[in-house]
This record gives C-alpha cells, sequence and structure tokens, in this order.
C-alpha cells in the first residue's frame, strides 16, 4: 500500500507514535483523525486543538515591482496590506476559473508571503513563475516549512502560557514574525475552523518540539491533535471553501459567491474580464450551502440536487455537521433557484430528500 | 481487538451469529474501529432477500459510506431499529446492541464457508 511519491510532513512519526490513522491526501499522507473525528470537532469548538498544516505552501515574492506585480496576478487588492497584514484572494487563470485560494500577507515593504493550498503549490508556482518579470524574485519555500493550525476559544490563554504574559497575538488576519530562544516563528491570527486561533509557521526542523510543546502545554486547556476529517467538518459548517471540492478552474469566484475577494476597481489582473462579466451579466450556477431537513444520510460530494423533478445542481462537500447533528453540505445550484429559503431535494442511493439552501455560515456559535 | 470465538466472519468484516435457522448479522470491532463515529445506518426492508455476498445495508461515518453484504443467503426477517435513533451502538457494542440485521438462511449449512474467529483473526493481522 505504501506508495513512494507520498511526500510526508516532518511530523509524521508523530503522528503515527499518537496513532493516528493516515490517508493520502494529494501527494501527502496525513492524518485524518487521532480518535474520533466528533471528539476533535468538538475539542476546537470547546476548548483547543491543534492540526499538522506542514503540507501547506509558502511562497515568498520579493521587489520593489513585487506588490504591483501580485496585483496584476491576483483577484484581491495587495495595496491595502499594510506590513504585517494578509488577505484572501484568488489566482486565475484567463478564463476566470480559479487555480487557487490563498492568502497573502505583506511580511516586509516590498516582500510577500503567500501560503496556499499544499495540492496546488507547483501549480501556483509554475503560473506565477512564467508570469513573473525580472525585477521581482520568487521562492517556492514549502519544504523549509513546518505549519500548525492551533484553533479553538481557549488558544489565546494557551499562547500566553507558551510565549509569556508580555507578548501580544497579532490581530485578526495579521501575521507577527517573532524570535523566540534564537528561533524563528511566523504567526498569524488566521484559521479554518470559524474559532480564534492562530497559524504558525517555523523551520521544518523545529517541527517536533513545537508539537510537542503545544501539546504538552495544551493539556492544561485540554488541547487535541486533530485531522483532516475534523478540519473538513469545522470548515464547512462555516461553509469555506474546499479547494479541489468547492472551488476548482471550472468554476470563478462570484460563481462561488466570494466576490467579495475580487477587486474590480484594479484595472488589470488576470481573469478580470470574465470576472466583470460574472458580476454585470451574472453566472449560470452558484455555490450554496444547505441543511437537510430531517434526519437521514448525511449528503456527499457529487450526490445530485432537484427541485420539481428537474436536475439543478450538484453537492461538492457534504457532512454530517457534528455542531448542529444534521446532514449539510454545499452545492453548485443553478441560478434562478440559488436562493436561501429555497427548498430542494438531495438524491442519496436513488431516493430524495429534503434539504433548505441557507446563508453562510452553517454554524453560528451561541 | 475483540473477536468472539463463537461467531462467523466475512472478509468484508461483518460477522454472524447463528440462532437456529436465522442468522443475526452485524460489523466486527476491527470494522468499526475503522470506520470510527459511525453517525447513519441504512436499514434493509424486511421482506428483502439477499445473495451471500449482495450489498444490503450501509452504514456512514462522518467520513464516508460503506456498504455492508449479506454473509449468506436468506430473508431479512428482523432490522435493529435502535441504530435508527443511535447509531453509535454500532461502536459502542458491535457484536451485541450494535447488530444491523437477522437473516432467515435460504441454507444454514452456508455458514459453513464463512471464516471462524481464527482465521478471521488472522485476516485482520
Amino acid at each position: 500500500m505504501s506508495d513512494p511519491a507520498q511526500k510526508k510532513t516532518p511530523l509524521y512519526n508523530e503522528h503515527v507514535r499518537l496513532g493516528a490513522k493516515m490517508i493520502p491526501f494529494g501527494d501527502w499522507i496525513m492524518p485524518v483523525q487521532y480518535s474520533s473525528i466528533l471528539d476533535e470537532h468538538r475539542a476546537v469548538r470547546n476548548s483547543a486543538g491543534v492540526f499538522d498544516i506542514s503540507h501547506m505552501g509558502q511562497l515568498v515574492t520579493a521587489g520593489p515591482a513585487a506588490g504591483a506585480w501580485l496585483n496584476e496576478m491576483l483577484t484581491n487588492n495587495t495595496e491595502k496590506l499594510e506590513v504585517g497584514t494578509g488577505q484572501y484572494t484568488f489566482l486565475l487563470n484567463e478564463s476566470g476559473g480559479i487555480i487557487d485560494d490563498l492568502i497573502v500577507y505583506r511580511t516586509a515593504p516590498e516582500e510577500f508571503l503567500l501560503v496556499v493550498n499544499a495540492a496546488r503549490t507547483d501549480e501556483d508556482f509554475t503560473w506565477l513563475e512564467r508570469h513573473r518579470p525580472n525585477n521581482v524574485s520568487l521562492s517556492n519555500r514549502s519544504a523549509d516549512y513546518g505549519g500548525l493550525a492551533i484553533q479553538g476559544p481557549r488558544v489565546v490563554d494557551l499562547f500566553h502560557v507558551i510565549l509569556g504574559d508580555n507578548v501580544d497575538l497579532p490581530p485578526r488576519n495579521a501575521i507577527v514574525d517573532l524570535l523566540r530562544n534564537g528561533r524563528q516563528f511566523l504567526i498569524a491570527r488566521t484559521g479554518y475552523t470559524g474559532e480564534d486561533g492562530v497559524e504558525v509557521f517555523f523551520p521544518a526542523k523545529d517541527a517536533t518540539r513545537v508539537w510537542k510543546e503545544v501539546l504538552d502545554k495544551g493539556k492544561a486547556f485540554d488541547i487535541r491533535p486533530c485531522g483532516l476529517g475534523a478540519r473538513d467538518t469545522l470548515r464547512l459548517e462555516m461553509c469555506y471553501p474546499l479547494n479541489g471540492s468547492d472551488l476548482s478552474p471550472e468554476h470563478n469566484p462570484i460563481e462561488a459567491g466570494l466576490g467579495f475577494f475580487v477587486d474590480l476597481k484594479k484595472t488589470k489582473f488576470i481573469g478580470r474580464e470574465e470576472m466583470a462579466k460574472a458580476k454585470e451579466g451574472g453566472v449560470t450556477s452558484r455555490l450554496v450551502p444547505f441543511r437537510m431537513k430531517s434526519k437521514g444520510p448525511p449528503p456527499r460530494p457529487h450526490y445530485s440536487v432537484w427541485r420539481d423533478g428537474e436536475q439543478i445542481g450538484e453537492v461538492t462537500s457534504g457532512t454530517l455537521s457534528p455542531s448542529l447533528n444534521e446532514g449539510i453540505g454545499m452545492a453548485y445550484i443553478a441560478a434562478p433557484h440559488a436562493r436561501a429559503d429555497t427548498e430542494i431535494e438531495v438524491e442519496i442511493r436513488g431516493q430524495r430528500f429534503l434539504a433548505t439552501i441557507e446563508k453562510k455560515p452553517l454554524y453560528k456559535k451561541s | 481487538m475483540n473477536v468472539p470465538d463463537d461467531l462467523f466472519y466475512t472478509a468484508t468484516h461483518e460477522w454472524l451469529r447463528q440462532e437456529g435457522e436465522n442468522a443475526r448479522v452485524g460489523i466486527t470491532d476491527h470494522a468499526q474501529a475503522e470506520l470510527t463515529d459511525v453517525v447513519y445506518v441504512e436499514l434493509p426492508k424486511v421482506g428483502a432477500h439477499a445473495e451471500a455476498g449482495g450489498q444490503i445495508a450501509v452504514v456512514e461515518s462522518v467520513k464516508a459510506a460503506s456498504d455492508i453484504y449479506a454473509p449468506v443467503k436468506g430473508t431479512v426477517v428482523e432490522v435493529n431499529r435502535a441504530l435508527e435513533g443511535n447509531p453509535a451502538l454500532i461502536n459502542t457494542d458491535p457484536f451485541g446492541d450494535g447488530w444491523i440485521f437477522v437473516l432467515k438462511m435460504d441454507a444454514p449449512n452456508d455458514v459453513k464457508q464463512l471464516k471462524d474467529a481464527a482465521a478471521y483473526r488472522n485476516a485482520i493481522g
């Protein structure tokens, strides 16, 4: 079963030691769960959870023209970024299809860090390299960094125990470069769970030490190591899209309901024409969240969606929501039907089950 | 991993308890540990007839749906309605309260074609 092409993060041995169930994820072999997806999910909602995100890609670009160039490559406006802040944005192809969704940080006046999806890192790099002017540098630093997402309502308290009371965490979407005992940490106040928390990047060789320290000091905060399974249920409750499932080159950000991160005030960026058309002329389908109306089988990707005997769409993400204890998902639906409160049917093994289109997010903290 | 001696087993991780002409069926401790967190069980219909190895029920975890197969051929005479309200019984008591259905076997001798506990223990390592 072992595939020599599978990449291991620097924490692979730690996951195996903790008894994680390991699965292929793109080119990588990653923990899907340690004990129970439900327990890991609840730990993040109620206390704290730590995820290995070392597989995520880090691209660094620098030079006097780096900001202006990125603005032509990405949909959001990098000029709005002050040093130490980040924004969610898209890398589009010429027809407006999504190559990747990512977070770009301005780490210095003329330097930017792009944190990209693991499975898209090489593609992103090749695409950017192809469009790169000579006065801008670009490097793929993915192998140099390990990363942890530490998420949950008790994470801020945990961080004060780890870093000391005198160190402040950066505000939402900001990033700090911290030197601690001679070791570098990039700490970003970001996440993919809907809870407060951080994503931390550090030299790959420090990964095991950081992981153990977080788990050890996190004990007092009921921290749990969490796998991709809980990461998926947590993000889906918040309606955060998953690249490769909800986002793909076949769809653009307007269809995905993420037009907020496309700045049409910019006069030039790859995919701009298509985005302008989509914003003015409308789109044929839209990505919407939905919730099953009755206890039944959970929805899954690729199930068909129906209304009045007509197929109107397809599920892209689906699961049982651990917080709501109901089936939830996201689906691309023919635009005329893609409105909140619309009743739809999801076909599961030949039988159709009622669901309702909802507003984002599907889960709200009470 | 718990593998009771008095049951028969399949390569697809169902167990079968012979009760005269009937067979009570569920999934093994090993199978539930692999699936974890069962959140939905699609029970077969009483009166349905199944061939040996035929898909007859579905067990869904948070992550995926898994088919359950009839270990021997027969007719469904009883299903475990308790799983509709509490599918996690499959996790907490796979060989007891987590049973899924009862078949009236077409040929009770068919159980001899299944694995015994020792053979199943070998199969799961």
